[in-house]
């Protein structure tokens, strides 16, 4: 039995619907990010598992038990807000100790507790701190310490590295994956961010428009998109139009030449989509389809060259690692690039 | 040229704030003849209804404090959680009685709470003490909400609303430990103003027969000429003592006096 269970969750805010039939099970210990686009419901999926939203429909479980009916303060979870939210007025230590003083929590029960929360999130020091004395990647590793204090059912975080600046970011998110890893805590992360969610997850929840488009883990996300939107929000994406010849032997005619794509196609045209680092810039070994094409950007960005090629009227991008004895192709060169026809995915939806 | 408009818009106002105020406290100086004595000072302070009196209406200002912070603060804290929507409301509600004068309040107090009413507060002592309170908590709405809603405007009132209830705090815990703490500064600001009404308040008090600071000062002013002075320098040192008092409540907060 999952451990987290969110089904058939339902939500609008007037006329708007936010959620649209939500379903999800997490194991215990899981780490699921929530991804997608700005509105796209994850953030109110993770209030409503918070309590901070009532759904319109549907059930959300934890442990087997239904929340529904819970309060925020009875659910026992533990939530990071992307803004902090640590309280101004306690120092570090009371903060992290604050949802155990609601507990009731002993004194030196609380004490020890705190240090090692404190301990954990590598601040033993700056418990008698106040908030406003830390930096932003510190607070937060407070809050999700005060979070992971109580003991708390499920962990949720919300866009909790928004607000840090790109080094914390990378750095504070090992950290996160690390201690959820330790301490085995079953946790929901929003983000939009797919980076960090292909990179921290178990597993991803890809969500568009109050539905969620695809659930599996990163890699089957990033190699085998459900829908043609999870194609395009995850990772950099080449799409070409292609002829479809033969729909019933997945036959189509891409750039003057035939290939098979080996499974049925609707009859017409077809949308192909091809990841940069499946595309390389001349001929390569097990790369048989060739496409024609000019530079039309260069970009030199250190140990990477990006380039967009233009290949009839389509554009394909692709990355290339530098190499000191051999500059990058000028603008408007004529280039041929190879591709394995295996590489190409079918856009659907 | 700006530089010199300035300072002479500064010495302007400092006269007109300070020239009556040194006049007032020359003139109460001056009872005995020929001499500055605190001759004045002596006989108000001599006298045991200025105490009386006095003491009366710290007390009605520290209960309309306390009424007020918990009238408001919640109400203040509710309304920026949960109903953003009615805060216009809220705030015309709370302006009312800057443009319903006293008279009219009390008039309407009197007519709804006395002797032959459901609730015939005016009967008794503590009834009517208890409806002055009311009274002068309305007087204050206005300064109260404006300086809590201020307050709270300056923190993220939901999120950390929010981040408490994960933790498992309730209402209460909330707004004690949290919310409470963090706009203590503005509260006391309207703390102070709400003292400064109440001690100076005369047409409530008066009305309703109470033994106060204001009705005395105003009896006394009517009968004397040296002593109103003095009282008028008594209440206004009061006044900047409270002021005083406030400011190094919140100086000794830490978390405050960082943010400063």
């Amino acid at each position: 039995m999952p451990f987290l269970e969110i089904a058939r969750l339902e939500k609008s805010f007037g006329a708007l619907r936010v959620v649209r039939d939500f379903n999800l099970a997490i194991e215990k210990g899981e780490f699921v990010s929530l991804l997608g686009p700005s509105g796209c419901g994850k953030t109110t999926v993770l209030r409503m598992v918070a309590g901070f939203e009532a759904p319109d429909s549907g059930t959300i479980r934890i442990d087997g038990q239904d929340v529904l009916g819970l309060r925020p303060n009875q659910r026992s979870i533990g939530m990071v807000f992307q803004a902090y939210a640590l309280f101004p007025n306690l120092t570090v230590a009371q903060n992290v100790g604050f949802g155990l003083k609601v507990k009731g929590t002993g004194r030196a029960e609380m004490d020890a507790r705190v240090d090692e929360m404190l301990r954990l999130i590598g601040l033993p020091d700056l418990g008698q701190r106040y908030p406003f004395q830390l930096s932003g990647g510190q607070q937060q590793r407070v809050a999700l310490a005060r979070a992971l204090a109580p003991k708390p059912q499920v962990l949720l975080l919300d866009e909790p590295l928004s607000a840090l600046d790109a080094k914390v970011r990378v750095s504070l998110r090992n950290e996160i994956r690390a201690i959820q890893r330790d301490l085995g805590i079953t946790t929901l992360f929003v983000t939009h961010d797919q980076e960090e969610a292909l990179s921290m997850s178990d597993r991803v929840v890809v969500m568009n428009g109050g539905l969620a488009e695809q659930v599996g883990d990163p890699h089957e996300i990033y190699n085998r998109p459900a829908t043609r939107f999870v194609a395009q929000f995850v990772g950099t994406l080449n799409v070409l139009e292609a002829e479809v010849t033969d729909p019933a032997a997945g036959r189509v005619r891409l750039a003057g030449q035939e290939i098979a794509l080996g499974r049925p196609l609707p009859p017409g045209r077809a949308s192909l989509a091809l990841r940069p680092e499946v595309v390389s810039l001349g001929p390569a070994p097990g790369r048989d389809l060739r496409l024609a094409g000019r530079i039309a950007e260069v970009h030199f960005l250190g140990s990477v060259i990006r380039m967009r090629v233009a290949v009839g009227s389509d554009h394909v991008s692709l990355d290339a690692f530098n190499r000191p004895d051999a500059p990058p192709p000028a603008v408007g060169e004529a280039v041929e690039l190879s591709v394995s026809p295996r590489d190409l995915l079918v856009l659907e939806g | 040229m700006t530089r010199a408009f300035a300072w002479i818009a500064f010495a302007l106002g400092a006269i007109y704030f300070f020239l009556p105020l040194i006049g007032t406290v020359e003139f109460s100086l001056r009872m005995l003849r020929g001499q500055y004595s605190f001759e004045a000072y002596r006989r108000v302070l001599a006298d045991p209804r200025f105490l009386d009196t006095l003491g009366y209406s710290v007390a009605m200002a520290v209960a309309t404090i306390v009424f007020g912070v918990l009238l408001v603060v919640p109400t203040a804290f509710w309304v920026r959680l949960k109903m953003p929507r009615i805060r216009p409301l809220i705030e015309f509600i709370t302006l009312l009685p800057l443009v319903i004068p006293a008279i009219v309040i009390v008039f309407g107090y009197i007519r709804l709470f006395n002797t032959s009413s459901i609730l015939p507060l005016t009967g008794s002592a503590m009834g009517t003490n208890v409806l002055l309170m009311f009274g002068y908590a309305t007087l204050a709405l206005p300064y109260m909400y404006r300086a809590v809603d201020t307050g709270l405007r300056a923190i993220d009132v939901r999120t950390l609303t929010e981040a408490a209830q994960s933790l498992g705090a309730g209402w209460v815990t909330i707004l004690a430990r949290l919310i409470l703490p963090n706009v203590l500064v503005a509260v006391l600001s309207g703390a102070f103003l709400t003292f400064a009404i109440v001690i100076g308040e005369f047409t409530m008090a008066a009305l309703l027969n109470r033994p106060a600071f204001g009705p005395y000062m105003q009896l006394l002013g009517a009968n004397r000429a040296y002593e109103p002075a003095a009282l008028a320098v008594i209440a206004f040192a009061i006044t900047w003592a409270c002021m005083g008092l406030m400011q190094l409540v919140t100086r000794f907060q830490k978390h405050t006096r960082a943010q400063r």
